[in-house]
């Protein structure tokens, strides 16, 4: 056998890989605990986690987990990361000593495609054959020691979910002489030579390794788009010369290169595989998988179908949206309520002062203001992750992929855009279960769109106040609200398919998508999963929502009005601020649509949260906070009635009350959503786009709206 | 006939890609080869995408990418 050839370090590196839905995140968590670190590779927006784990020997070595791949010639991001890495392409990342590849014992064909490519790169792996109780159940026999005979590798069975074959793969990252992979196909002898060609040119024009130049050669000619395989290592002048003239050579007689390569693949897997598996003695093919699909069919035939199907459909997501919508108010009163004694508290502590309301009013609400979403993330990702652990994510996005591919977006986008209207913030962060990545920012750059439960209190405002009498009609209000609601809904399609006919325009990805069986969610992986986007939220997010709170604390707050101002209202105060000097200057601005200086400053301060308007509009109006939402509510409404124009007219006539809304249903005004969207984009270049467009569009409805209104006599 | 005109519950046998487009990359890596017998297990409610069943596990694609995967003529059923 072939020892490793060079001593392992003190911590050696291994990599993690394997096809989506084949168990490997439950084998990470199971073999790092909560070792782990989940950042983001640098430029991309592609999750990066590194565990430790510890050998059955208690020698600690370093994990990556890298992006779930179906192949090395990648398509997505995700996948580009998996390539890069193992390539050793990535400067941010050490090229992995060993890999460990994980395959889904039921369906070992389609999985060992990737682990073929590994085999290619020449360096030690082990494979872990997953989930070997549900090939069991199927009636397929594995024979693991075959597949290890025949590939000369370690091949591990392993059920990641019971935590069975742990040990046994502990001991194989024990051995020090992991053995090279004895990995010998035949490449077409059409391609032969021009595998041999590109692999010399790469090695010499390159700089790539002799194993690596010829796993890069064999994606050259799988993939017929170069710039996608170099990727971050581009071609160099002679290589390109020579897969362009080899592509020529093909075109001309007819060969073609890619699908002989993928063919030539399969063909050394199916053999491996008809050999590895032996079917129950009643089946008929090798590899059929037809008892574990019995259960999942059944399930299917009642999920899928045209009536029953919608129905579950609709009730799994109206149970979701009202956890989030409803069910996280709860434990979002508990943070409140403990932020309020904390504030006392604290308050207690610092003598009056500037020093002190930058910690009450900046500091500690900026803490409160990053905790109250925790409820509503926790509860979607709790969701989500059952939704996708037991496999009816996969199938909900199948019966809506039909609607969302009218504007443009995949089923994947459905489940972010509903969560939106409840709050924009986890909404984004669910848009990273889309794996087409313009698809995925289609869906980030409309998400807020969506009428956020932050909207409804000023909603709710506007319309009381846009109502002559002191009950609001029922049917007004409930038809109001409805309007608002369609008329976010309906820009975010638009706009959505704006983008992916403009912006995002490019050749229309395919919808290719594996519908795993189905299986019992795994509650720990659910909660990791939770735990894990909660801890990714506070520390990316939290940090810029908390900075961005203080700074508009500060903006409120000073400067100071002059001493002789000491005991006027607070509006005076206000209104002195850097807020209200941009209430001011806003003035011009968003004078065609209705507002003066006064809304300006609701508008400004509306950026710490939409719901501020209603308080701002409180401090400016002066309006007594009796504690009791709707007593409070009642006394704004017709402080927002009493006010008026220094020319005596009704500031807040209907048609303003009108445009205001429409304004809030537009307008992007929330930090904490353009901090996520910074963090899910890797950069301030699309928050700061979207920021724009958001706004601009409501101003353009707001303008018409009013001016319209205003010609016609109201 | 193509893989989008095969009726619910009935199999065939790929035959070709006729556009050899790189779009089919990614189907040919997913197993989805001349010679390989692939099963149509459902049409989504709204018409679109399918379901198919292809080397023991299950694929869903649009109708627009499977309308370019050419089957080949089934033998007359015995």
């Amino acid at each position: 056998m072939n020892p490793a050839p060079a001593t392992p370090r003190s911590a050696p590196v291994y990599a993690l890989v394997g096809n989506p839905n084949c168990g490997k995140s439950t084998l990470f968590n199971a073999l790092t605990g909560l070792k782990q670190k989940v950042g983001n590779y640098p430029g991309v927006t592609v999750e990066r986690k590194v565990g430790t784990a510890y050998t059955q020997h208690g020698q600690p070595l370093t994990l990556i987990d890298l992006p779930g791949a179906y192949s090395l010639a990648a398509r997505s991001p995700d996948e580009a990361v998996t390539r890069d890495v193992l390539l050793g392409r990535r400067a941010d990342t050490p090229t992995p000593d060993r890999i460990i590849c994980i395959a889904d014992a039921t369906n070992l064909e389609r999985n060992l495609y990737l682990v073929h490519q590994i085999l290619d790169l020449g360096r030690p792996v082990i494979l872990v054959l997953n989930m070997m109780d549900l090939a069991a159940q199927a009636g397929l026999t594995v024979r693991a020691d075959h597949l290890s005979r025949e590939l000369g590798i370690p091949v591990i069975p392993c059920e990641a979910a019971h935590g069975k074959g742990l040990i046994e793969l502990k001991l194989a990252l024990s051995r020090p002489d992991l053995p090279l992979p004895r990995h010998a196909w035949d490449i077409p002898a059409a391609l032969a030579p021009a595998v041999s060609e590109l692999q010399a040119s790469l090695r010499a024009q390159d700089g790539k390794g002799p194993l690596v130049a010829r796993a890069e050669a064999l994606l050259l000619l799988t993939d017929p788009d170069p710039v996608r395989v170099a990727g971050s290592t581009p071609l160099s002048p002679a290589t390109a010369r020579i897969l362009e003239s080899w592509k020529q050579r093909w075109a001309a007689d007819g060969t073609d290169c890619s699908g002989t390569l993928v063919a030539a693949r399969y063909e050394a897997i199916g053999r491996l595989a008809r050999e590895t598996i032996v079917p129950p003695a009643t089946g008929t093919r090798a590899t059929d998988a037809d008892a574990t699909l019995l259960m999942s069919d059944r399930i299917d035939s009642v999920v899928t179908h045209p009536v029953w199907g919608w129905l579950i459909f609709a009730a799994i997501m109206a149970t979701m949206f009202l956890g989030i919508f409803t069910l996280a108010g709860i434990p979002m009163g508990w943070i409140e309520t403990l932020l309020g004694w904390l504030g006392e508290h604290v308050s207690a502590l610092i003598p009056p002062g500037d020093f002190h309301d930058l910690v009450i009013d900046g500091a500690l609400a900026g803490v409160g203001g990053v905790l109250v979403f925790l409820p509503q993330i926790l509860i979607l990702f709790f969701f989500i992750g059952l939704l996708e652990s037991t496999g009816y994510m996969a199938r909900a996005a199948f019966i809506m992929d039909r609607v969302m591919s009218r504007v443009g977006l995949n089923g994947k986008s459905f489940i972010p855009l509903l969560s939106s209207y409840a709050c924009a913030i986890p909404g984004i962060m669910a848009a990273r279960t889309i794996e087409e990545p313009k698809d995925r920012l289609a869906t980030i750059l409309v998400a807020p769109f969506m009428s956020c439960s932050a909207r409804l209190p000023v909603y709710l405002l506007l319309i009381a106040a846009l109502v002559s009498s002191n009950e609001v009609p029922l049917g007004t209000q409930v038809g109001l609200m409805l309007l608002m609601y369609f008329l976010g809904t309906a820009g975010a399609f638009a706009f959505a398919w704006l983008f992916k006919k403009t912006l995002l325009r490019g050749a229309p990805p395919l919808m290719i998508m594996e519908l795993p069986p189905y299986r019992l969610p795994r509650l720990r992986d659910v909660a990791w999963q939770m735990w894990e986007r909660a801890a990714v939220f506070v520390k990316r997010a939290g940090t810029v929502i908390l900075a961005l709170s203080i700074v508009l604390w500060f903006l409120a707050n000073f400067p100071k009005p002059p001493a002789s101002a000491e005991g006027e209202p607070p509006v005076g105060a206000l209104a002195h601020s850097f807020a209200g000097r941009a209430g001011h200057a806003l003035e011009p601005l968003i004078a065609p649509l209705g507002f003066d200086w006064r809304i300006g400053i609701g508008l400004i301060q509306s950026f710490a949260a939409r719901e501020v308007f209603n308080s701002s509009m409180g401090v400016i109006f002066a309006v007594e906070n009796t504690g009791d939402e709707t007593t409070t509510r009642a006394h704004l409404r017709d402080a927002l009635r009493a006010s008026v124009r220094p020319d005596g007219q009704p500031l807040f006539t209907p048609l303003v009350c009108l445009s205001l809304m429409v304004f809030y249903v537009f307008a992007m005004q929330c930090i904490s959503t353009i901090a996520v969207v910074k963090r899910e984009t890797a950069g301030w270049k699309w928050p700061l786009f979207q920021l724009a467009y958001m706004t601009g569009t409501a101003w353009v409805a707001s303008f018409i709206l009013y001016q319209v209104g205003r010609a016609l006599g109201f | 006939m193509n893989l989008a005109q095969l009726t619910a519950g009935s199999s065939a046998t790929l035959k070709a890609y006729p556009q050899a487009g790189p779009a089919f990359t990614r189907l040919r890596e997913m197993g989805l080869l001349p010679g390989t017998r692939v099963t149509l297990v459902r049409v989504a409610p709204l018409g679109d995408p399918i379901e198919i069943q292809v080397r023991g596990y299950r694929l869903s694609l649009r109708k627009a990418e499977a309308a370019q995967i050419e089957l080949a003529p089934e033998p007359p059923a015995a």
